[in-house]
């Protein structure tokens, strides 16, 4: 009895609002008005979760890099969301979706709701989609600052961190997202949420920006072995890949740009992958160095969640897993790798977003199950995944070398030995991260 | 025996520890401390306050040795961790009445 009340009351309620929803609706239909309301509000709510991502961005990079830097870091992490939301909505966001040509965009500078007008982004409306797309490229520019961290100028990498979000990584999305040459390949290009788009890009300009820089004092000994430099706090680290993780809820479900029932199957790839690349990095690290490494458990639990990205929509559960475990192997000899040929990467972000970026992006060629070679679809999936592997690490490499290159010639890319050596905060910012009450002593 | 203290700055701490093992020092303990000499403080700013730092980080190092090595281990410190800057800090020496190895029970120079 008390079942069939609650079932009438129920059905009651949503009569009531079925009949008052034609009053909002646009088109006459009250179920696409209801529609339309669910994915704004899931992908605002997807938009906050990839924010939520900046705060494990900057732990993990506080995390594994020196206490007497910290306040650097964190600078650099809060500024590259807060600069690159305001570099992205000037020009950016017109670059990546204003329309264009193949290449780039040439309209909608400023957020121009002219241009931008109801319908160009389905369902979602112009502040939802460019929020959430904002979020994306801040975490394109935020994968740098790890590289790059304890020896570079402040004023350099903030220059740096507003051209990648105003100018660099927007034409990239217009290859793809943006409706580019990368989408009208006879078998588009497939990177659902952005392995290359996103992860890639910042892995490349990190590759660039760390070898422009050169290694930190103390990296490599006069043999050019490289000596460890152990972060400060793994806690830190450590907090900051769950933040991280669990913001990647928000970074491969909510790039379906709609709340449907393709939702939950992306978000179990997303989670199968990252948990497959944790173990499988510890696994490997462990057969290879005697110990089960912390640190490069977290980077592994990262490579399989980026390794993940592009495929999350057109994977399956079993390729999911296996992707993210294969990224975990790779992630842990690309580090050993990278670092043996004299390119002093403080936390690994060349590896986990640069090459398992491109990893993952080449695994969708082979485990798409519509159009990958393992489920018959030959070779042309693949190929589209290389093409824009290839152009991506092409152009990124060499817009952000040139780029760094340009900064170090003008006003100096790297900090002076002597303030790398005492460390950064006092120097760059005034006060040091930890401590500043027991400094001052007054 | 003696007891040789040096303050010096903390990302001289390796090359002063590789250094004194190559002269047969075997054991050192280091503590982290914050001073100054004559160095004096200089003045920052904090959220638009200015304010003075006057203790730097350095790191206290402390090693008991044979009275006939006191002199070349505090050369050895003293070439190893300058660097010609102000604020590189220095080194005293004093006497050790006793010397005890925890593990062994050994005293005096058996306990080196």
């Amino acid at each position: 009895m008390k079942r069939r009340l609650l079932f009438i009351g129920t059905g009651a309620v949503i009569a009531t609002g079925l009949l008052a929803a034609p009053a909002m609706a646009q088109d006459g239909s009250s179920v696409d008005a209801l529609q339309a309301t669910l994915d704004n509000i899931w992908i605002l709510i997807a938009a906050v979760l990839v924010i939520f991502m900046q705060a494990g961005f900057a732990l993990v990079e506080a995390g594994l890099t020196r206490a007497k830097s910290v306040a650097n870091i964190m600078m650099k992490n809060l500024m590259d969301f807060s600069a690159g939301v305001l570099a992205f909505a000037f020009t950016g966001f017109a670059i990546a979706f204003g329309a264009g040509n193949d290449f780039f965009g040439t309209e909608g500078w400023f957020l121009n709701a002219n241009h931008f007008s109801e319908g160009y982004f389905g369902t979602l409306s112009l502040p939802t989609f460019f929020i959430f797309q904002v979020a994306f490229a801040a975490t394109a520019a935020t994968i740098v600052s790890g590289a790059m961290a304890e020896r570079t100028k402040f004023k350099s990498y903030f220059v740096y961190s507003f051209a990648l979000t105003a100018l660099i990584y927007p034409i990239v999305v217009h290859w793809l997202w943006g409706g580019g040459w990368l989408a009208k390949l006879g078998t588009p290009m497939i990177d659902f949420a952005g392995s290359t788009i996103v992860h890639s890009v910042g892995g490349w300009a990190a590759l660039a920006g760390a070898i422009v820089l050169g290694p930190r004092i103390g990296k490599y000994d006069k043999d050019g072995k490289p000596r460890a430099i152990p972060g400060h706090s793994i806690p830190f680290a450590i907090v900051g890949v769950f933040i991280l993780f669990i913001g990647w809820f928000g970074f491969n479900p909510g790039s379906e740009l709609a709340a449907d029932s393709a939702v939950p199957a992306i978000a179990l790839t997303t989670l199968l992958a990252g948990a497959a690349g944790g173990v499988a990095a510890t696994i490997t690290v462990w057969l290879k160095t005697g110990v089960p490494d912390v640190a490069m458990a977290g980077n592994g639990v990262l490579a399989g969640l980026v390794g993940i990205t592009a495929g999350t929509a057109n994977v399956s559960n079993l390729g999911a897993f296996i992707i993210g475990a294969l990224a975990g192997v790779l992630v842990v000899y690309s580090v050993f790798f990278i670092d043996r040929r004299g390119v002093d990467d403080p936390v690994g972000a060349i590896s986990v977003h640069g090459v398992c970026g491109a990893f993952g992006t080449l695994m969708v060629g082979l485990f798409a199950t519509e159009t990958g070679l393992f489920y018959g679809g030959g070779l042309s999936q693949l190929w589209s995944q290389f093409v824009g592997v290839v152009a991506v690490f092409i152009f990124v490499t060499a817009a952000a070398g040139a780029l760094f290159y340009g900064i170090k010639a003008t006003i100096g890319l790297r900090v002076p030995p002597e303030e790398e050596i005492e460390g950064l905060d006092v120097v760059e910012h005034g006060a040091p991260g930890y401590g500043p009450d027991t400094t001052a002593l007054a | 025996m003696k007891l040789i203290t040096a303050v010096i700055k903390p990302h001289k701490v390796d090359e002063v520890k590789d250094a004194l093992r190559a002269v047969g020092v075997k054991g050192i303990t280091i503590t982290e401390v914050k001073g100054f000499g004559r160095q004096g403080g200089h003045t920052e700013t904090y959220r638009g306050a200015e304010y003075t730092i006057e203790f730097t980080p350095k790191i206290k190092l402390e090693v008991v040795v044979d009275d006939g090595t006191a002199d070349s281990v505090v050369e050895t410190i003293q070439v190893t961790a300058s660097t010609g800057q102000i604020g590189d800090g220095k080194i005293w020496v004093g006497p050790v009445e006793g010397l005890v190895r925890i593990r062994t029970g050994e005293q005096g120079k058996d306990a080196l």
